[in-house]
């Protein structure tokens, strides 16, 4: 949760707050706050055409087709939300799941605010597996608040009581004089009902599509049959598709480009800077991205990084030692019991920068007029979107429209603080004029060396054990840099730390008694930028690995080691002995030759995951054949999308463990595109991934990225399980660490 | 220049660079954008369509090459085991965002027209050409053995 730190989001972006519509919202927003969520939320929007009109709140509208359109306030980019969010509305609305529909919100808050992000709404956006979280209640509300207007207009239509009125699979009805009516039939009716203030939210109990096991997804159709529309499927009349020339190495600028050979490239209509770049714009793609091989270019890169990722991680060492390191977590003493312990484990750790890589490379879509931007694209930060695309055009945040579409994956991508290719777009429409529609597409060498990649890290890991087994002191060193330091979002920062570069470590996680985390700060002209599950990514790793690292030289079974450090992590106890359970943890694990088992446990955004992976080593090629995955989420709203968020984050987190890397050598990124910039395959899928939730009746927490830090140290643990070799350096490279060992 | 292309079983005539992929051809002058740009280089399978009948990668086959020919893309999927495909996306809910779905279709309908019973080790075989960064491959297994089970058995051959 990226504002958690955040007393007020709204002063981060210069022209948020000094927009009016904005003061006004806030205005609103401070006068409701002592009455809860209600009003503000479900207040009808002004009726639509007579005769036929809609039932609308901001969340909820029952057209008179007998249709509920859900209003998703969060971008769909795969982990479901526009099947969990509409699952919400429905059970409180008793809807039949097959009325139901759902559609983007616009950009606005605090309407449309994520209230996970800070109370007062003022950021619209997705992140940090806050969806469903963050929308719980106020949908909930939602759907009742329908509800209950319903009931009301039929009430009054049959003159009986509201009391007698029952509500079950989309269908109003009253028992006693056999009158039924379908939503549809009443919404006009129930649209001009006063909006009730006090209404019952179910008891979980009651709950009838929040927990089926199989709720269809709303979009499996359109994503079946080529019909889902993303940004790089936008077509306006007129419309130019652009390309951007970016500086080859980080931190680099424009001097000066000739644009005669890309001019004299047919289907080319301009060439304009832009201040990330120089734009090549085309009739088509085709046109454009020839334009861009033939334009000259000359670049001053004397702000540019050009070191290579081998001399930055020598920096990195370096820096580790040094003792400006600043203090992120400290419980007792660590550095005394360290210098006590019967036994000490010392361990460094490396982690690549890596990209995202969505597979739908980062597209927008841009129509600017003299007084309006209007945007369409997979955006994941709508008010910052606005603020980024209102600064390059010139325009008022609320004169930016953007029109979410469904994104094509994004992991952490289309959410940074610079809207970089939102920005681009409207550099581009304003730079050509805004004589047409603007459509920005990256290639995906655009993307791959494009950067915000997550953090490169340096983890230096020291713990001690007491004569009886027991953890005595655990002391990190963490390097990486910062991804919020230089943006509006160091406003976030305490004490000096970025607390998304320390996440999830040992502190955290387990009852220790003498902890101490430090972390420095390197300096680069790289961009980095939160990449599923952010620092948990890396922080998991170096915590799980010690763990098990720890329980062997305890003489502890791993499980058994992990749940003596867990009595005051109930959530963490659970779901690792679920899992436990589950793989079958107490039976011997038939040792054949290469096989191996592996443990891991990590909290990250208030959902507990717990995996165990048992792998074959051959040669010098690791095969995760199984992984048993238990997890604690609160309730659980959709069991097959947190099952696919499961499979997803498991699948995200291997192609990382066995693949992932961004390297650079003098500045420039080495690889280019799928062939240097390996990602997991169907081939490297387990064969078998089985997914557990522990029953809870707790509010729901995340899953987008919960699923991924535990399985790259499971893995890691198996392989040392099944071969000795230590793995502490991303992407695994059993060769190498092989030599290493010897 | 002139180029002759059948999509979907309709002929089109275009003004276009005969070097143009025919990924740009049928997104950008065709407006059929269910076939997708992912990389570029034949890498990430999110540009597939039939060719013929064969799976064939868009962003890297240049229009003058499929004159003559018919190119069949996610819109114009029609064959029994492209339906019995799609249908066991939707029935499994095997997309998450989506993106490379199309790609994902058209390569496992093209499978199953070939091999009406696939292996896992056969799925694999195929399908390793095409990404997923959901990792959906798990669902895209099971989809392509519903799919097939969905389909009529072929006629055995008849002994002696």
């Amino acid at each position: 949760m990226y504002f958690r730190h955040l007393k007020d989001p709204s002063s981060l972006w210069p022209g948020l707050s000094a927009s009016e519509l904005t003061r006004r919202q806030f205005l609103k927003l401070t006068s409701l706050a002592g009455a809860g969520l209600t009003l503000g939320t479900m207040l009808p929007e002004a009726a639509s055409a007579a005769g036929a009109a809609p039932l609308a709140t901001p969340f909820v509208r029952i057209d008179p087709d007998n249709t509920v359109t859900v209003i998703s306030k969060h971008v769909e980019a795969g982990q479901g939300v526009w099947t969990g969010l509409p699952a919400i509305v429905a059970d409180e609305l008793d809807a039949s799941w097959d009325q139901m529909r759902v559609e983007s919100a616009p950009a606005k808050v605090p309407m449309y605010g994520n209230f996970a992000f800070d109370p007062k709404g003022s950021v619209q956006g997705t992140g940090g597996s806050t969806a469903v979280a963050n929308s719980w209640i106020q949908l909930r509300q939602a759907g009742a608040t329908a509800r209950a207007m319903l009931v009301q207009a039929a009430a009054t239509q049959w003159k009986v009581p509201a009391g007698d009125i029952t509500v079950s699979d989309g269908v109003v009805a009253h028992a006693a004089s056999g009158k039924k009516a379908t939503f549809g039939e009443l919404a006009a009716r129930a649209a001009n009902v006063p909006v009730p203030t006090d209404v019952k939210l179910k008891d979980p109990s009651q709950f009838k599509i929040i927990g089926r096991e199989k709720l269809p997804r709303l979009d499996s159709h359109a994503k079946s049959f080529g019909k889902q529309q993303f940004a790089i499927d936008v077509m306006l009349p007129g419309m130019m598709t652009a390309v951007v020339m970016r500086p080859p190495r980080f931190g680099g600028k424009v001097v000066s480009f000739d644009a005669s050979k890309a001019k004299a490239v047919a289907g080319v209509v301009d060439v304009v800077q832009i201040p990330r770049g120089v734009a090549v714009i085309g009739r088509d793609m085709w046109a454009a991205k020839k334009g861009r091989d033939v334009l000259q270019v000359t670049w001053d890169e004397s702000a540019a990084e050009t070191r290579g990722t081998v001399e930055i991680m020598k920096e990195y060492k370096r820096l580790a030692g040094l003792p400006e390191a600043v203090t992120a977590a400290k419980v007792g003493d660590a550095a005394t019991n360290l210098k006590n312990a019967a036994h000490t484990i010392d361990a460094e750790f490396e982690f690549p920068y890596l990209a995202h890589a969505p597979m739908e490379p980062l597209t927008a879509v841009c129509q600017l007029s003299p007084d309006k931007c209007e945007i369409w694209a997979g955006c994941q930060f709508q008010t910052i979107d606005q603020v980024n695309a209102a600064m390059a055009t010139g325009l008022k945040p609320d004169q930016v429209v953007i029109n979410t579409l469904a994104a094509g994956g994004t992991f952490g991508r289309r959410a940074n603080a610079e809207s970089d290719y939102i920005a681009e777009v409207a550099s581009i429409a304003k730079a050509s004029g805004g004589k047409y529609p603007v459509r920005l597409i990256w290639t995906r060498e655009d993307d791959v060396t494009g950067g915000r990649y997550r953090p490169m890290n340096y983890h230096h890991v020291t713990a001690g054990l007491s004569q009886d087994g027991k953890v005595v002191a655990y002391r990190q060193r963490v390097v990486g840099q910062s991804i919020m330091a230089g943006t509006p979002f160091a406003a976030m920062m305490k004490d000096g730390v970025d607390p998304t570069a320390v996440e999830g470590h040992a502190g955290e996680q387990y009852d220790l008694d003498n902890v101490h985390v430090t972390w420095s700060q390197p300096k680069s002209a790289v961009p980095v930028l939160w990449w599923r599950s952010v620092g948990h990514s890396h922080m998991s790793f170096s915590k799980e690995v010690i763990m098990d690292e720890l329980a062997e030289a305890a003489g502890k079974d791993p499980v058994a080691f992990r749940l003596a450090l867990l009595e005051k992590h109930p959530k963490h106890a659970g779901a690792l002995r679920l899992a436990a359970e589950k793989a079958g943890w107490d039976k011997p694990f038939p040792k054949g030759k290469g096989r191996g088992r592996g443990v891991a446990v990590h909290e990250s955004f208030g959902t507990v995951v717990a995996q165990v992976a048992e792998v074959t080593v051959d040669g010098d090629s690791i095969t995760v054949d199984r992984v048993v995955c238990a997890l604690d989420c609160g309730i659980a709203v959709n069991p097959d999308v947190i099952l696919a968020q499961m499979q997803s984050g498991i699948g995200y987190g291997l192609s990382a463990a066995l693949h992932g890397k961004i390297t650079l050598t003098d500045g420039r990124v080495d690889q280019t595109n799928f062939h240097q910039y390996t990602v997991l395959r169907i081939n490297e899928m387990p064969r078998a991934i089985e997914v557990y939730v522990v029953p809870s009746t707790n509010p729901p927490t995340g899953v987008g990225e919960p699923g991924l830090p535990p399985i790259a140290p499971a893995v890691a643990n198996a392989v040392r399980a099944a071969t000795g070799i230590k793995l502490r350096k991303l992407p695994f490279d059993l060769a190498a660490a092989r030599t290493a060992k010897a | 220049m002139s180029i002759k292309l059948t999509v979907n079983n309709q002929s089109h005539e275009l003004d276009i660079d005969p070097n143009m992929p025919l990924l740009w051809a049928i997104r950008d002058h065709l407006q059929l954008t269910g076939t997708k740009f992912g990389c570029g280089m034949a890498l990430c399978g999110a540009c597939t369509v039939h060719i013929d009948g064969q799976a064939t990668r868009s962003c890297v086959t240049p229009v003058s090459a499929v004159e003559g020919k018919s190119v069949t893309t996610i819109e114009g999927l029609g064959t029994p085991s492209g339906k019995a495909i799609q249908d066991a996306w939707v029935n499994l809910d095997v997309p998450q965002c989506g993106y490379c779905q199309s790609g994902q279709i058209m390569s496992a309908s093209a499978l199953l027209a070939g091999n009406a019973k696939p292996s896992d080790a056969d799925i694999d075989s195929a399908m390793a050409g095409n990404i997923c960064r959901c990792a959906t491959y798990a669902r895209i297994r099971n989809a392509i053995h519903e799919a097939a089970n969905a389909l009529p058995a072929a006629p055995t051959a008849v002994k002696g």
